[in-house]
């Protein structure tokens, strides 16, 4: 995904990544804040995950990212501070801008334009919170790169050495300081060195150190832990006070100070370098009285200056390090790469395949069921089967990510059609196969606009119906035998059968004098074309239709119904595999060829009788099934496994459920078996045949092709049209 | 001169670029995700210095540095700050829990690398 030759473009597609999950902690955040979590480390994860996007943003120069992450930041971290109390107004806004930045963190993902106005928008309304404290906005410069606090670009310490040599026949009072500094005790508990500091402020200019022995008692009398020194530097330098200054701010306070001009010193104070004094000679490692690790050391040693600097960890440090393997984001997470796991997916396909078939040659080779081959065989399946779940598990991922997506759509749907409405999410856990999850964005994001714009009554329908003005959207998912369901239910009116019924008809989708169930009026939601918003709104009419949510959902093997009470709401229940690898499937034989059709469009088995098809046509049949007619295929003609023949009685029959509601009806030889299988796919190299859709192997070794019947219809093209009217018609 | 430095940062991407921004100046870096982690991998090691974020889950910077300080053996190890915070009470805060410099994000790595080498080396 990354060239991988660039460290920092890798780090960057990190980053992105772990915004992803700062948003996802965002967006759990603000949800507790808005059900009212009292939890002051609640606010604080909101705050931290702001303030992590904007740290790294700033690394890469996402100056938008920045810019708006930083004020979101500035005014969460009013209310952080109780400063500022959000109100549910608040909240709304603090996801509307949570929204904005995973839309900013997305744009400077994907290079594209930054909407920049939005923003503003947001800004302007998230800072009126704040009221007056507004006015101290801070600006976005703050972040500049400030380098450090300590200044760095040092000469070398031998240059040190020569400064001190350097002329200095004049000293121009303008140009020099002179630097009074004498450490204490307190400033060795943060780790600060009077080298350091040294070293700092002759990057200023050209110095002359001169180190004050006065103090330093005999070794007897030595505390280890007192400092004894003290520092005169002469800097000739342009620099102002406050550069100086900026050198000891980290030891404020934790030292005696004192910056003047040349003349005021010597006027000002008599303390200038007395009895022993070493100068320049702050070269070596001057200070070592007061390090820390003096107190471990039984002899401390006055200042020999260069052994007496001893680091406060020696140079084995290194070596005694052990090797402990922390490394960022290995707490409990490995990021592999997708394509290991497929090929680690694949070869556990290979592994089932292999085992299915040593299965049936230690079958057929009439061992006892109690032999030690079969025990091992039994043992050999069982871990087969976990070995299988174990891997497939490895590619699932949890729904909460594609929840919290919805959660947006619900907000952003609700305000477009001024309805009140709340997300309830279920299930947030539950894993699914990752291009499962990928894939099921657009038709869920379909049916939850669906939901909030014609499920739910406007307010004042609901007032009217005595519910409550805010209409709830419950999403949920759960694991179910074997399959994934995910719910989106509403609490609105439910589906108007009458008028659904009539628009049907209208729309020429149903013979007016069919009579249908409930539940089959229902399901003429999923018809193409079909659409009961007598006016279009701005968010579901745009003509996409629950067909192309029900032909999504069955691209990935799944499943979609309807259930809904008038009064009460509708519930649409998705059901899905567990993954894309493996296949529910019935495996059958057409014309001594052994295929594997997909067990899920599987509507029922019929076996033909002599009075149940009737010929449209030569080539063109229909069959008769309960009072309606299915247009019939035979798979072997289609797939040139045979001629085309007159009669079809005694053939077995396979009732299936097409893509666009409709029914058809295919004639096979015989049903051998139900099984999972493991998809192959097929090579590029192949032709593309029409209707095939993979290959699998067999237990036996035998390769079979995986059908795609709605394909292999939709190719026969001409049959259908005029004459499957006709059929509808009869 | 090669440097042992551990980084505590709860961000994923911060611990990446001090250790691309340190890894090639030879030094051995240590990661840890907040301050309680930050402890338990500071356990195992020697490190030369500490660079640490402040606003971390579990325990903040400042926590840490209390923490660390009050090992007898690290007081004098140097603790780099580094973080987007920029505020003089900040500051303050960090340095009364025994500081020893403080750095803004975003950083230059060279510069990353000099100051650890100076308060270090």
């Amino acid at each position: 995904m990354t060239d991988h030759n660039d460290p920092m473009a890798e780090i960057k597609a990190s980053f992105f990544i772990e915004c992803e999950e700062l948003l996802e902690s965002l967006q759990d955040g603000l949800q507790e804040m808005d059900e009212g979590s009292e939890d002051p480390e609640t606010i604080n994860v909101v705050f931290r995950a702001v303030h992590s996007i904007k740290g790294g943003a700033g690394a890469f120069g996402l100056e938008e990212l920045v810019r708006f992450a930083h004020r979101y930041e500035t005014v969460l971290d009013e209310v952080r501070a109780h400063r500022l109390e959000a109100d549910s107004e608040a909240h709304k806004l603090f996801f509307a801008a949570a929204d904005h930045l995973s839309d900013l963190v997305r744009a400077s993902r994907d290079d594209l334009p930054m909407p920049v106005a939005e923003s503003d928008r947001l800004l302007t309304s998230l800072e009126a919170l704040l009221g007056d404290v507004s006015d101290e906005e801070v600006r976005p410069e703050d972040f500049e790169p400030l380098g450090v606090s300590l200044t760095l670009d040092l000469p070398d310490l031998g240059d040190l050495s020569d400064v001190e040599e350097a002329p200095e026949a004049e000293e121009p009072p303008a140009d020099s300081w002179i630097v009074r500094f004498k450490p204490e005790a307190e400033l060795f508990d943060t780790g600060n060195e009077p080298q350091m500091l040294i070293r700092n402020l002759c990057a200023l200019g050209e110095a002359t150190v001169t180190c004050d022995l006065t103090d330093l008692p005999p070794l007897e009398s030595l505390a280890p832990e007192t400092p004894y020194l003290s520092w005169t530097i002469t800097l000739q330098s342009t620099c102002d006070e406050a550069e100086i200054r900026e050198v000891f701010e980290f030891v404020d306070g934790l030292c005696e100070l004192s910056i003047q001009r040349p003349g005021a010193a010597l006027e000002s104070e008599s303390l200038p370098p007395l009895g022993p004094s070493v100068t320049a000679e702050i070269a070596r490692p001057p200070e070592p009285t007061a390090a820390p690790t003096a107190a471990t050391d039984p002899a401390p040693e006055p200042p020999e200056p260069a052994a007496a600097a001893a680091p406060p960890f020696p140079d084995d440090t290194a070596e005694a390090a052990p090797r402990k393997s922390k490394d960022g984001g290995a707490k409990s997470v490995v990021r592999v790469d997708l394509e290991r796991i497929e090929r680690l997916v694949n070869l556990v396909g290979e592994l089932v395949i292999n085992q299915a078939m040593l299965s049936q040659s230690l079958g057929e080779a009439g061992l006892s069921p109690h032999s030690d081959a079969m025990n091992g065989l039994e043992e050999f399946q069982r871990l087969t089967r976990d070995i299988q779940d174990s891997v497939m598990m490895i590619r699932a991922q949890p729904v909460k990510s594609l929840f919290q997506r919805m959660s947006r759509i619900v907000r952003e749907s609700s305000a477009a059609v001024k309805k009140d409405v709340r997300l309830i999410t279920e299930g947030e856990s539950t894993e699914v196969d990752k291009t499962v999850i990928e894939r099921l964005a657009d038709p869920l994001t379909h049916m939850i606009r669906n939901s909030v714009d014609h499920g739910l009554e406007s307010p004042e329908d609901r007032g009217k119906a005595g519910k409550p003005p805010q209409g709830t959207v419950h999403l949920t998912a759960a694991h179910r035998s074997g399959r994934v369901v995910i719910e989106v239910s509403d609490d609105g009116g439910g589906i108007d059968r009458k008028k659904v019924h009539q628009v049907a008809i209208t729309k020429g989708l149903v013979p007016p004098d069919l009579p249908l169930s409930d539940n089959e009026i229902d399901n003429l939601l999923f018809l193409p074309g079909f659409s009961t918003a007598s006016q279009v709104s701005s968010l579901s009419g745009r003509g996409v239709g629950m067909d192309v949510v029900k032909t999504s959902i069955q691209s990935l093997g799944g499943r979609i119904s309807i259930h809904s009470e008038r009064g009460r709401g509708t519930t649409f229940s998705i059901s899905l595999p567990l993954t894309l690898a493996v296949l529910d499937g019935m495996v059958v034989n057409v014309a001594g060829e052994t295929l594997v059709l997909p067990l899920n469009v599987v509507v029922e088995t019929l076996s033909l009788g002599p009075e149940d098809v009737q010929m449209l046509r030569p080539g063109a049949f229909v069959v008769r099934v309960r009072g309606g007619f299915v247009p019939l295929y035979d798979l072997g003609v289609m797939l040139g496994y045979r001629p085309a023949r007159d009669r079809h009685e005694g053939a077995i029959v396979l009732l299936i459920s097409l893509d666009d509601g409709s029914r058809a009806a295919l004639v096979i030889d015989a049903i051998h078996d139900q099984r999972q299988v493991v998809i192959k796919g097929l090579d590029d190299s192949f032709y593309r045949a029409p209707g095939i859709a993979a290959a699998t192997i067999l237990g036996d070794g035998q390769i079979a092709l995986i059908l795609d019947p709605a394909d292999i219809i939709a190719a026969e093209g001409p049959l259908r049209g005029a004459e499957l009217a006709l059929t509808q018609g009869v | 001169m090669s440097l042992t430095v551990l980084a505590v940062d709860d961000s994923r991407t911060m611990r990446d670029m001090i250790r691309m921004a340190l890894l090639p100046a030879g030094f051995t870096v240590h990661v840890a995700e907040d301050g309680v982690d930050g402890l338990e991998v500071l356990d195992g090691i020697e490190p030369d210095a500490i660079i640490t974020d402040i606003n971390m889950p579990r325990m903040d910077g400042f926590g840490f540095i209390d923490a660390v300080r009050a090992q007898e053996r690290r007081r004098g190890v140097p603790i780099l700050v580094l973080t987007t915070e920029s505020a003089p009470e900040m500051k303050m805060r960090a340095r009364n829990a025994g500081a020893t410099g403080w750095i803004v994000k975003p950083f230059d790595p060279t510069k990353l690398v000099k100051a650890l080498q100076m308060v270090a080396g």
